[in-house]
């Protein structure tokens, strides 16, 4: 009987719908603490954090700026400062960068050589995000994508596609919905989906204006 | 002008972006933990992450899905860097 | 930081071995500084264990969607954003 450590939250041990990577990645992080290279604890922690973040914390910063212009403003200034300025852990990336659509110009959001995606305020990117066909239509058939996603733009809108590259996030601010005037804060964060922060949708209407 | 297989803005395609989404399975966000362990310990950065994706024979880089790329790269780093020796891991596994 | 916004630049066409993050669709390309970001740790070199290091400069270029693509669909006016490190960079008419 081994008499190493335990971390509580023993996986399943098997299960056969997964891949074979994923007995893989479990013997791997076995033998890398066998071997002392890291701590089950190190693992752990990275799980949770992963798990913790929703695009509910990146909804807050975009209400907070409907709501408020001189926040707005310090938003689009420093995305990591404005985001620690209402309690929110922006995570690991240096720079983030809030890009506000308006009645003239719409952004979209995309990485075509990987990934990169605001996780610390959206949570982990969707399937699609990370998917060859978005990657390769998101910069060269943009209309087309957001067709795809029902989202159409007025006649007069500049569309302004963002391809992350390097060390930079970005966050689109979607518009303020019509008909939110008199919505609160809280309603209004519950308007801005992950989706509008991408910039494939834009927000929910407020409930009155739905019925 | 070349390019490699992860390269992929305007990469010509008919296919319909999938939009079905699935919860991240334990074995995924373990991978991805997995690699903020070794970046935390300086054994491998996020460049290294995607040198290795991007080394994948092509065909193996469009099959896999997107853990299975990270944990690619991530065997391949450990091998690289004297942690993993060849075969060590297949001999875990093996019954 | 050599660029200025509102200048124009020119991506390298240069083909280039082994980890970059200058997509291929970019190179040769022609397009404006719409913004000057810090300077980072160079990713072609950290992918190899360097330590990146001196920084580079980032910029964020704004391109012409059509002068991208050659059957572009959308308005004359849409664009395309990529952050491109300076090194990669030239200034251009």
């Amino acid at each position: 009987m081994s008499d190493h450590e335990h971390d509580h939250d023993h996986p399943p041990i098997a299960d056969g719908d997964e891949p074979p990577a994923a007995a893989r990645v479990r013997a791997l992080e076995a033998l890398l603490v066998d071997k002392g290279i890291i701590a089950h604890e190190d693992v752990r922690e990275g799980i949770d954090w992963l798990v913790s973040r929703t695009p509910a914390d990146g909804a807050r910063l975009v209400a907070r700026a409907w709501v408020d212009p001189a926040y707005k403003e310090r938003l689009l200034a420093d995305g990591r400062a404005a985001a620690r300025e209402l309690g929110i852990d922006p995570g690991p990336a240096p720079v983030l960068v809030a890009v506000e659509n308006t009645d003239r110009v719409h952004h979209m959001v995309v990485c075509t050589l990987c990934s990169c995606y605001p996780r610390g305020l959206l949570g982990p990117p969707p399937d699609w995000y990370k998917s060859l066909p978005y990657r390769s239509r998101a910069v060269s058939d943009p209309r087309g994508v957001l067709a795809e996603f029902g989202t159409t733009l007025d006649d007069d809108v500049e569309l302004r596609v963002l391809d992350s590259t390097a060390d930079i996030r970005y966050l689109v601010i979607p518009r303020r919905p019509a008909g939110s005037e008199g919505s609160s804060e809280d309603e209004l964060a519950a308007l801005v989906t992950r989706d509008a922060m991408i910039g494939v949708a834009q927000p929910a209407a407020p409930a009155a204006a739905r019925s | 002008m070349q390019r490699a297989v992860h390269d992929r803005g305007g990469w010509p395609t008919d296919a319909p972006i999938d939009r079905s989404e699935h919860e991240l399975a334990d074995w995924e966000l373990r991978t991805d933990a997995l690699m903020g362990a070794l970046a935390r310990r300086d054994l491998m950065n996020v460049d290294q992450l995607r040198r290795g994706i991007e080394s994948m024979p092509p065909e193996d880089y469009e099959r896999a899905s997107y853990y299975e790329r990270w944990l690619f790269s991530i065997e391949t780093r450990l091998a690289e860097a004297g942690v993993l020796a060849p075969g060590e891991l297949d001999a875990r596994l093996a019954p | 930081m050599s660029y200025r916004p509102g200048q124009r630049v020119r991506v390298e066409a240069r083909e280039h071995q082994g980890h970059h993050r200058t997509p291929a669709y970019l190179k040769g390309k022609t397009g404006t500084v719409e913004r000057v970001h810090a300077a980072f740790r160079n990713p072609e070199t950290r992918a190899y264990g360097s330590d990146g290091l001196p920084e580079q400069p980032l910029y964020l270029v704004g391109f012409a969607q059509r002068d991208v693509w050659p059957d572009y669909r959308g308005r004359a006016d849409d664009r395309l954003f990529v952050d491109v490190f300076e090194h990669w960079l030239q200034e251009a008419q």
